[in-house]
């Protein structure tokens, strides 16, 4: 029955889980059971190859030597930019920025673009869904500028509230930042729609594809965003992967971040001028085989098929919503998968998240317990912390159960 | 079952029967804290008299852990000097690292959380209870300083 449903989904679990070594690995007496994707993915053989093969063939600083290993190295780094690109349907690889990630790339945003270009009586327009590092960064320029934040809230579905978007973007508005999937509602946004609204007032669009980026296909051209940040570990490359995306205009006229090596054109002692898009933005030695390992990721889930890795997702999260419902828990979030991806948040019973990970871990089973890093999604719904179950690629039905079951023993425990 | 050794007879039934589980209006001692890593948040009311801890009580929201240690605690440190209780926090600490053997006499049931040594990440629901408590009398220390 699994099976046969997997198959429709197009996606061949049972093979993909062979790629993945740490599948095979046992917690205790139990085989792991990883639900915490949303916080990082695992990764295949071949971007661990990858990134080993980098160093033991290829390694040496890119952009700089006049020898072959450093040219050879340039290559696979700047491949991986094409890559990159082409995966999220820039046709202009340049305007991928590589960095350690989202939280790196947001803070590159609210600096080199926001500081420089907010001013008193700007507004910045948040949702209450946003991960921490979608709202302290923007917090961080709003206080060096004087600009003023605001927040679209959420409604008791867990979406975006869109009946005060008209009212909240205003001539003010200068940003608009977003994120495309929340990563404790499992929330998707309506990020064409935020675009377009965000254009008619002259705003940028920013948009957190941390979440976003690994579970569904993704095209700037369609989705019209100005920036889009992509977390590399999240989408089975390797950790400090990853970058930004952002259109060349708003790359052009923005300040770079981090100042050093690299980044410059020429420098004298009162001033310096920057290097051309992207170098502008990639000072000091950067994360070479890092994203050399994360084009080998992209080339893994292109080979799967975006729309495949979409459908396997969203029938796990229906079946994983259904059972937890099933077993009492109580689901914080969008129950419509249409309107969601794998990140499934909930409260069960009254057992608090951290004893309900604590018995979970006793059976193998990873998922995350806390507030992560959406305190404000926290109190919008009145709990302290919630567990998370998130699923990629190479989760199975039979881990859900495994999920629902190890529950029980939460009840064995706390009589609950 | 591994889950016996942090979810012990004691730990559970502090933590669905919580002792001092109130306010103290008016109480000499009032602080309170969060974990942030989990949202627990404890609120510690004291009242000394004599250089003793007449009475303590807490309310919050938390864990089996945090909430079981809180109220272990307020049994605990009552009728204690704050020389003791330091004492006694420093021992509880240092249980919790894996550093200090308690000393079942002084501990009482407080031996009970002995099993969060293995489970690190759980220590910090354990001291929360504690490290509210130690703030707590170290502003009603400093507040008596500077009441002189």
């Amino acid at each position: 029955m699994a099976v046969t449903e997997q198959r429709k989904a197009g996606l061949d679990v049972e093979r993909i889980r062979a790629d993945f070594p740490i599948l095979s690995r046992t917690v205790g007496d139990k085989p792991l059971v990883y639900l915490d994707s949303a916080a990082t993915s695992q990764k295949p053989r071949a971007v661990i190859d990858a990134e080993r093969e980098f160093y033991e063939r290829h390694n040496a600083n890119v952009h700089r030597g006049i020898y072959m290993l450093s040219e050879e190295a340039t290559e696979l780094y700047e491949e991986a930019r094409v890559k990159l690109a082409s995966f999220i349907g820039a046709t202009d690889p340049a305007t991928v920025i590589f960095n350690r990630g989202t939280t790196e790339s947001i803070n590159a945003i609210a600096h080199g673009w926001g500081r420089k270009f907010l001013k008193e009586g700007d507004e910045i327009l948040l949702t209450d869904m946003e991960h921490h590092s979608n709202i302290v960064p923007w917090q961080l320029a709003a206080r060096a500028t004087g600009a003023t934040l605001r927040y679209l809230p959420i409604t008791d579905d867990g979406l975006i509230d869109l009946s005060t978007l008209e009212s909240s973007l205003t001539d003010r508005t200068k940003v608009f930042a977003v994120t495309g999937m929340s990563n404790s509602l499992g929330t998707l946004t309506p990020v064409h729609l935020l675009a377009d609204a965000a254009h008619a007032v002259g705003a940028v669009l920013v948009v957190d594809g941390a979440q976003l980026v690994p579970h569904v296909p993704v095209d700037v051209r369609v989705l019209d965003c100005d920036f889009l940040t992509i977390s590399g570990h999240k989408m089975l490359g390797p950790t400090a992967s990853g970058g930004f995306y952002a259109k060349r205009e708003l790359l052009e006229e923005m300040d770079p971040f981090i100042g050093g090596g690299h980044m410059i054109h020429e420098v004298y002692r009162e001033y310096s001028t920057w290097n051309d898009v992207p170098g502008k933005f990639e000072g000091g030695t950067m994360n070479i085989a890092q994203e050399v390992g994360l084009a080998a990721a992209v080339d893994y889930l292109q080979a799967l098929g975006m729309q495949n890795v979409r459908a396997h997702e969203e029938e796990i999260a229906a079946y994983a919503i259904e059972r937890l419902q099933d077993a009492g828990a109580r689901i914080v979030g969008p129950v419509d998968v249409s309107k969601r991806g794998g990140a499934v948040s909930f409260v069960y019973r009254d057992v608090h998240p951290h004893d309900v990970a604590t018995v979970l871990n006793e059976e193998g089973i990873a998922v995350r317990a806390g507030h992560h890093c959406n305190q404000l999604v926290m109190r919008r719904f009145n709990v302290a912390a919630t567990t998370r179950a998130s699923f990629y690629v190479y989760n199975t039905r039979r881990e859900v159960d495994a999920l629902v079951n190890a529950l029980g023993k939460a009840d064995d425990v706390f009589g609950a | 079952m591994a889950l016996d050794d942090i979810y012990k007879e004691v730990i559970l039934d502090h933590y669905k029967n919580p002792r001092n589980k109130r306010e103290m209006p008016g109480a000499a001692l009032t602080h309170s804290k969060n974990n942030p890593l989990c949202g627990d948040e404890i609120t510690v009311f004291a009242d000394a008299e004599d250089g003793k801890l007449r009475e303590v009580s807490f309310v919050g929201q938390g864990c089996s852990i945090s909430q079981s240690s809180a109220s272990m605690m307020t049994e605990t440190v009552a009728g204690k000097t704050v020389g003791e209780v330091e004492e006694l926090t420093a021992n509880v600490r240092g249980m919790l690292s894996g550093d200090v053997e308690p000393d079942e006499d002084a501990f009482g049931e407080l031996v009970a959380l002995k099993g969060v040594v293995k489970y690190p990440i759980r220590v910090k629901c354990a001291v929360l209870a504690w490290d509210v408590l130690q703030e707590a009398l170290s502003q009603g220390s400093s507040s008596a300083a500077a009441a002189h």
